[in-house]
């Protein structure tokens, strides 16, 4: 039963989508039912699989070409796992009832469930898999679920084109991920966790090898998560339907390369070098995307903009060592984000895509659910003490705290920022009066939208305290997040930041209709997209222009002109010595034929 | 004895060879090349019958083979000379001339 467990988790949403795509495309509530049923299969198997703490391992061989590379499609359950597989079904159940409503009018509908399907098969297959090859494959399923859902409504020329900007940049970092699986290859001869960790042990490989493989490992979840450079796929890839915002784009997909950095921590930990590269690079996307988010009018770009920032906490607190407290926050983040995101899309939904937030305002009055939830969804997520924001990022500012001054600025820095974009986003959207005369119509959604809102809220409340997460945890897991030692003065500084960015944002904007700050480099996101583009555009010039070069001189000219001219030019002098004048002729051929009886008898 | 020695043949062959070679050097009219090619061709035979008298086998003999090969070049030049001579003929219908410095289209 325990081992087979696992496989019903990963193929039943498999079997779903499989279903879906192939027979029940054409039938709406067949396709939806299909995929309820997988999802929430995977979700019951999953609490099922709580009940025993011991780790579950489970593989079939799949490529054996002898001692240099076995491979196999397993499965382990360890703590780590457990927590990655309720977050992913668990938000992707809610996710599923809520798209029931909100996708209820789109005519892709049954396509829109067969893919979110398939992306929970990628994205179990992700936390399932017990090597690095496997975890691979299933990497680059959920790049390609990823790209089907943001491009869902693929008629819009801004969703398609979203969705081949997060494919690619993704495939930028799916190339480094791909480099350092194999270097790790090549360094300990096996891909699997437990393999490569028995091996690593007795190595003594050039550290620096190590170090570059850790590196390459981490492009890969820079890509993923998102982190700078790699970032500006995900505020694009909001062009898809909410809910995927909500499952992918917030709490799980992005959140893989965080966990694959957890599962992988035992080869960075060795590095320094690779370690405070990947703090440094977490740090930096957390404060640009947060000063980023200041700025914007966009509902679901601010998220997305927030989601970014939180994500570079998360690996930041990685590279400090507290990997830990980083699983322990992308569970936490994964409630709230999912809560606010489903909450936006509520707002969405009942304002007639609306998405502009100073169209809004007054919404607390016409959505009060939506609104009592969102505001807890804020809460969580800018540290209200009490709430589940507020232990998992202090875990991780306790963390920097003893590892490096510019980490704990950067990441209070961030905390500071996110108070003030999310109270501004609440202020200006929900507070004050109606801006429009569409905003008055604001109403809460059908249950089917309001109750996973309602269920997320509450976890959103209790995730952060010991009796729920530890439980889910497990006990050793849960001990490693709070492995810092405890300082008095973090808690104290993240609420006084939390205050000032909350009460600055409240003070600024309530009652206003209009932005009064204005800031164009935060708004145009720090030009990066602008660079990006004109970059690409420059060595896309460049290298065109010189092929034209090579084809027209070097392909044509020498090549092909060349040979030609030569032949003709031979052919030209050889030409000039036809003088019309026989006995010349004969004279030059006897001469020859003189000169050659000479030769021949000397 | 015979007075006559090969070098005294040979000094014939080459008189007529020169009259020949000089004859095709310096004359313009075509049907005057030809005929002193044909001088050059019969100063060579006339060497080789030479040879071939003067070249006395073990037997008393002299060796006849190349006076065999003279009635074979002979021959093929008699054939040579009747082609040479039908080109020339039809030279001479499409240029009205037999006159070499006339017929000079093949140059540059």
């Amino acid at each position: 039963m325990e081992t087979s467990l696992p496989w019903i988790i990963l193929l039943s949403p498999l079997a779903s989508a499989v279903l879906i795509l192939l027979f029940a495309h054409r039938s709406k509530p067949l396709s939806v039912l299909l995929s309820l049923t997988a999802v929430f299969a995977a979700f019951g198997s999953t609490l099922l699989l709580f009940s025993s703490h011991s780790v579950v391992q489970t593989s079939a061989t799949w490529i054996d070409l002898g001692p240099a590379l076995h491979l196999t499609i397993g499965l382990k359950i360890d703590a780590l796992t457990r927590v990655m597989l309720l977050v992913v079904t668990g938000i992707g159940a809610l996710v599923h009832v809520y798209s029931t409503v909100y996708m209820a009018e789109d005519d892709g509908k049954a396509r829109f469930f067969g893919s979110l399907s398939l992306f929970m098969f990628s994205m179990l297959g992700i936390v399932l898999a017990d090597n690095l090859a496997m975890m691979f494959i299933f990497w680059e399923l959920v790049g390609v679920s990823s790209f089907l859902l943001i491009g869902h409504w693929f008629t819009k020329p801004s969703a398609a084109k979203a969705a081949n900007k997060a494919f690619l940049a993704n495939r930028v970092g799916d190339f480094g991920f791909m480099s350092g699986i194999l270097l790790v290859w090549a360094a300990t001869g096996s891909v699997e966790f437990a393999g490569i960790q028995e091996n690593l042990a007795k190595l003594t490989v050039n550290p620096s090898l190590l170090t570059l493989a850790g590196l390459c490992l981490f492009c890969g979840a820079v890509g993923k998560s998102a982190q700078v450079p790699l970032h500006v796929w995900l505020p694009d890839a909001m062009e898809g339907p909410t809910p995927v915002s909500a499952l992918i784009h917030a709490a799980t997909m992005v959140a893989a390369g965080v966990y694959m950095l957890a599962r992988i921590f035992f080869i960075l930990e060795p590095s320094p070098v690779a370690l405070g590269v990947i703090a440094a690079v977490g740090a930096v996307t957390a404060v640009l995307a947060a000063l980023m988010a200041t700025q914007q009018d966009d509902i679901k770009r601010i998220l997305a903009y927030s989601t970014l920032s939180q994500l570079g906490l998360m690996v930041a607190g990685i590279g400090v060592g507290a990997w830990g407290a980083s699983m322990f926050h992308l569970f936490t983040h994964a409630f709230f984000k999912a809560l606010l995101f489903l909450g936006s899309g509520a707002v969405i939904h009942a304002l007639h895509h609306e998405q502009n937030i100073w169209k809004m305002g007054g919404l607390r009055r016409t959505m009060p659910k939506t609104f009592i939830t969102f505001v807890i969804g804020t809460l969580a997520l800018t540290g209200t003490p009490g709430l589940a924001g507020f232990f998992s990022k202090d875990a991780i500012l306790l963390a920097a705290w003893h590892k490096s001054a510019f980490i704990f600025g950067a990441a209070l820095f961030t905390s500071l920022l996110t108070a003030y974009y999310m109270t501004r986003l609440v202020v200006v959207a929900f507070f004050g009066e109606a801006w429009t005369p569409n905003a008055k119509h604001g109403h809460d959604c059908p249950p089917a939208m309001t109750v996973p809102l309602m269920i997320l809220a509450v976890l959103s409340v209790i995730s952060g305290y010991k009796f729920f997460a530890g439980s889910i945890f497990g006990e050793e897991l849960f001990h490693s997040v709070h492995a810092a030692e405890h300082v008095s003065l973090v808690p104290i500084l993240a609420v006084s930041v939390f205050s000032i960015g909350t009460a600055g944002a409240w003070f600024l904007y309530n009652g206003r209709s209009k932005d009064p700050v204005k800031i164009p480099l935060f708004r145009n996101k720090f030009y990066i997209d602008e660079l990006y583009a004109s970059l690409i555009a420059g060595t896309q010039d460049l290298l065109a222009s010189f092929s034209s070069w090579f084809d027209h001189f070097i392909l044509d000219g020498v090549i092909v002109r060349g040979i030609s001219g030569l032949t003709w030019g031979v052919g030209y002098t050889l030409r000039l010595l036809q003088f019309s004048n026989l006995q010349g002729y004969a004279f030059l051929f006897g001469t020859g034929v003189v000169i050659l009886f000479y030769m021949l008898i000397k | 004895m015979n007075p006559l020695t090969l070098n005294h043949y040979l000094l014939a062959s080459g008189l007529l060879f020169s009259l020949g070679f000089a004859g095709v050097m310096l004359r313009r009219n075509i049907i005057t090349i030809f005929m002193c090619l044909e001088l050059m061709l019969n100063a060579a035979n006339l060497s080789l019958v030479a040879f071939s008298r003067f070249h006395v086998g073990a037997d008393g003999l002299p060796n006849y083979n190349a006076q065999v090969l003279v009635f074979f070049i002979i021959t093929v030049a008699a054939a040579e000379v009747a082609v040479g001579l039908a080109i020339i003929v039809a030279l001479y219908r499409a240029r009205q001339t037999t006159h070499v410095e006339d017929i000079q289209s093949l140059k540059f």
